[in-house]
């Protein structure tokens, strides 16, 4: 594929450029919807930092959440999968729909969900094991593979990951010897291995440098064919090149939601276009 | 005077008065040697090597060997550390991943607190409240179910070498445990929640993820609890049965370095006694250095492995 032009790549002809509309719920044009996310408030304790956000995801899409530090992208990400319930007074309010249930709903084993829905952090997180386990862990963890049967989706993985070249000839060394854009390569692979329907990636590339970033976004853009791609991202480039719909929030409220092209080109809030601009954040 | 010059000679004071101090302690450390060295050299002329592998030790006869004194440190601490390991750990997990936030600083501080208490009153405790409990109901039973195996046999007499272990566990939980949590506490928390998104329990994290990362931090915490229960001397003499007694039996009493050295210095009175206790010293010395030493080495190799 042409990586050079990803915004051309972004806006096949089924999306059309259309200006957003006073709806309530921010839709992602015609598309199919993985997940459903309605009048989502979040709280630190006492403290309210997501408002009633409403909107979208389309499967086997791109979706980017840009806005200034501190807007609340990486807080509402993180109730896709419940990662909140690690820590004590966080708590979220509110519907998020995955495959017509409600993932917040406590009766919803956490578990089950991160089987579902992968994530990859802002930092590369090998865990300490050889580049092998490192795979191999999630699969191990769920299903009772035979052993060639982990071996081959290891394989798949990493070849799915566009690691495998590089780390074939040495599966059996620590993860962490790794190179930072290979580590979170391998981080993406581990994540893929258990065959999640979406994948998070919150911030994925800030630790890099930008030819592993390169990778990184024409891997996402191979990626949306088989999964669903959320990415908090703090680089405006990044999410024009690499996503299908960008929403924008700002002091955990969604602003904007629509086709990454319209968002970038024709924003329909002054809020959109002062950030995307420049003028703030 | 001007301003560079008064400064100048501040630092060179001060630089001449620090640099005496830290070398007062490599003096001393020296002297320490030499002196032991030079006291054991009786010890040494009459025995040669054979003092480390020799099992008599009879003042009358002035045949003196230091294996079971040897074997009763090595012996007793690995029981320690063979008990105090999976506790310490237990306590460190609970205290970083488990237990609520408002119970983990008072609980800490309590877990610290113990390697205050006074090693001597450990031995009381160990002598009065432990010894008696395990002579009443621990080895019996012990005895009853496992006594096949040579390491539970023979009488209940509650001192003896599994007490004086259990003591010292005791007595260096709260080195390993605190170190631990600290080691513990350092582990990143997106590598954690790495594993959490995966759909891993908080066991698992615990066991792949927070004990495989910090494994060089905890041995360094195990080396510190080894170098503490080796050279123990107060709570382990009031244990551990004073016997120059080489047996399988755990029951039974033994004797390590520190408490031969406690029990005898006082009463020896021949020249090649004192001088074989003073040996006893030298080689409770070159163990201790050499665990410590060990310890340093492997802590630092750890600290460049994760710069990188």
């Amino acid at each position: 594929m042409s990586a050079a032009s990803p915004i051309q790549n972004a806006a096949p002809a089924d999306k059309k450029v259309k200006p957003v509309k006073a709806a309530k719920v921010a839709k992602p044009g015609a598309n199919k919807v993985c997940m459903s996310v309605r009048n989502l408030d979040f709280f630190y304790a006492d403290k309210q930092v997501l408002f009633g956000n409403t909107l979208d995801i389309a499967a086997n899409k791109v979706t980017a959440f840009i806005g200034p530090s501190g807007c609340g992208k990486s807080t509402h990400i993180r109730t896709y999968n419940r990662m909140f319930d690690l820590y004590k007074g966080h708590r979220a309010e509110g519907e998020i729909l995955l495959d017509g249930i409600n993932i917040l709903d406590p009766n919803v084993p956490a578990l089950e969900l991160r089987h579902k829905i992968g994530m990859i952090f802002q930092k590369p997180t090998p865990f300490p094991m050889s580049i092998m386990d490192n795979i191999a862990y999630g699969l191990r963890l769920q299903s009772g593979l035979s052993r060639s049967e982990i071996e081959g989706r290891v394989e798949k993985a990493l070849k799915d990951a566009a690691l495998w070249e590089e780390v074939k000839d040495k599966l059996n060394q620590a993860g962490t010897s790794l190179s930072g854009g290979q580590q979170q390569r391998l981080c993406i692979a581990r994540a893929l291995a258990v065959e999640p329907e979406v994948i998070l990636m919150d911030e994925p590339c800030s630790a890099l440098d930008p030819i592993a970033t390169a990778k990184i976004e024409e891997l996402i853009d191979e990626l949306k064919q088989r999964f669903t791609i959320v990415i908090v991202t703090h680089n405006m480039q990044q999410a024009a090149r690499a996503s299908d719909f960008t929403a924008f929030f700002y002091l955990g409220k969604l602003i904007e939601f629509g086709d990454t092209q319209q968002i970038f080109t024709a924003p329909g809030k002054q809020q959109t276009e002062d950030y995307i601009t420049g003028r703030f954040g | 005077m001007n301003q560079a010059t008064r400064k100048l000679s501040g630092d060179t004071i001060f630089r001449a008065l620090t640099m005496t101090f830290a070398a007062g302690v490599v003096l001393l450390f020296v002297t320490l040697i030499v002196v032991l060295w030079k006291e054991s050299q009786l010890s040494i002329d009459a025995f040669g090597f054979g003092f480390l592998f020799s099992s008599d030790w009879n003042p009358v006869t002035e045949k003196f060997g230091a294996w079971i004194p040897i074997f009763g440190t090595l012996v007793s601490t690995f029981l320690a550390l063979l008990f105090a390991i999976p506790l310490s750990l237990g306590i460190a997990l609970f205290l970083t991943e488990l237990a609520p936030a408002w119970l983990r600083t008072p609980f800490g501080t309590a877990i610290e607190l113990l390697a205050a208490i006074p090693s001597i009153v450990y031995g009381m405790w160990g002598l009065f409240v432990l010894a008696p409990l395990m002579a009443d109901h621990v080895q019996p039973w012990l005895g009853e179910h496992l006594g096949f195996i040579p390491l539970f046999s023979g009488p209940s007499m509650g001192i003896g070498m599994l007490t004086a272990s259990l003591v010292l566990a005791l007595m260096i939980i709260p080195f390993i445990a605190s170190v631990t949590r600290d080691v513990f506490l350092m582990v990143p928390q997106n590598l954690k929640e790495a594993a959490y998104g995966l759909g891993c329990t908080t066991w698992e994290v615990a066991r792949d993820i927070t004990i495989p990362y910090g494994k060089k931090g905890i041995v360094g915490a195990v080396f510190l609890g080894m170098g503490r229960a080796l050279g123990e001397t107060m709570a382990v003499t009031f244990v551990i049965g004073n016997a120059y007694h080489l047996s399988w039996s755990l029951f039974a009493p033994g004797n390590s370095i520190a408490s031969t050295l406690a029990n005898e210095f006082t009463e020896a009175d021949g020249d090649l006694y004192l001088s074989s206790l003073i040996e006893l010293g030298l080689v409770l010395f070159l163990i201790t250095f050499t665990v410590l030493t060990l310890a340093q080495l492997w802590l630092r190799r750890g600290m460049q492995e994760s710069d990188r």
